[in-house]
């Protein structure tokens, strides 16, 4: 009998729902949004305010929804504010 | 072709924390500036240089292979504050391919910014079950005969692949072999031609 835990939405190895979907080669750049989140997060990652791993939780526990909905920045960057929000460095009244 | 725009409410949600923690003294928009600007410089060269070393330096071939962290050093790149880097070796009877199942994992001190198709749901789920038809995307034809490994990056370690040096590339100097190599090259998912660079 398989035992094993039924896998998160963001764990995607093998996972048969996109055995039929192409790897699109293209490789767009970056717009400046994309810039944005990127520098801002590589800033507070060296100032000690995020680790990668406080990060990486708040995108997985993002809902699928918004895990398959949102671009790749944009999900670092809801998941940035998340972590800043939990550790009392702002509120979401700063910025809602 | 760009990348997909944000939301307007993601580019309010972005300048709403910025100026927050402007407003707190936590950053300075000329920190952000700076590492914006450090982020456009970004590229797959240094890894790309690692490996043509590698293809005419047998020393520096061993120890890129035994400590790829220590290798990437000696270009002057720091990997303080990075997962360690590690390099795995083709070789006629086996090809490696990189994928993140998990998220993104890939290592940007020396391969640049993770492309597009590395952050997909398709290139992260089929990697693992169907290397061969992903390959087949990119055109990349594995003979029968060879195994492919997949190996999986991941927040605590991340991988390039050292390729087997192509055929008709006797005496290149280490630029001219450089010039072959990007990012599909490192992460395994194409085999480095020398039409390539003749292209070039």
């Amino acid at each position: 009998m398989d035992t094993a835990p039924q896998p998160t939405h963001h764990d995607l190895g093998g996972n048969p729902k996109y055995r039929c979907t192409a790897v699109e080669p293209e490789n767009p750049a970056l717009n400046d949004f994309d810039k944005r989140v990127d520098a801002l997060r590589v800033v507070l990652r060296e100032k000690g305010l995020i680790t990668t791993d406080e990060q990486r939780l708040k995108i997985e526990s993002l809902p699928p929804e918004e895990y398959f909905g949102l671009s790749y920045y944009e999900k670092w960057l809801k998941a940035m504010a998340a972590v800043l929000v939990s550790r009392g460095i702002v509120s979401w009244e700063d910025v809602s | 072709m760009a990348a997909r725009e944000p939301s307007a409410a993601h580019v309010v949600l972005l300048e709403k924390l910025i100026g927050a923690l402007t407003a707190k003294g936590i950053l300075t928009e000329a920190e952000i500036a700076a590492k914006k600007s450090a982020t456009e410089k970004a590229s797959p060269e240094t890894g790309a240089r690692m490996v043509a070393r590698a293809w005419t330096n047998p020393e520096f071939r061993a120890r890129l292979l035994a400590d790829g962290t220590a290798a990437a050093e000696e270009f002057g790149i720091s990997l303080a504050g990075n997962p360690p880097l590690g390099v795995l070796e083709d070789t006629p009877a086996l090809h490696h391919l990189v994928v993140c199942t998990l998220c993104s994992c890939y290592p940007r001190v020396v391969l640049g910014f993770p492309p597009h198709w590395y952050k997909s749901t398709a290139y992260r789920a089929r990697a693992v079950r169907d290397p061969r038809g992903v390959l087949a995307e990119w055109g990349t034809m594995i003979p029968a005969g060879t195994q492919i490994r997949v190996v999986d990056s991941t927040a605590d370690y991340r991988w390039m692949v050292l390729p087997v040096r192509p055929e008709g590339t006797e005496g290149w100097s280490e630029d001219q072999l450089a010039a072959l190599l990007g990012a599909e090259e490192l992460v395994g998912v194409a085999l480095p031609k020398v039409a390539r660079a003749q292209a070039a």
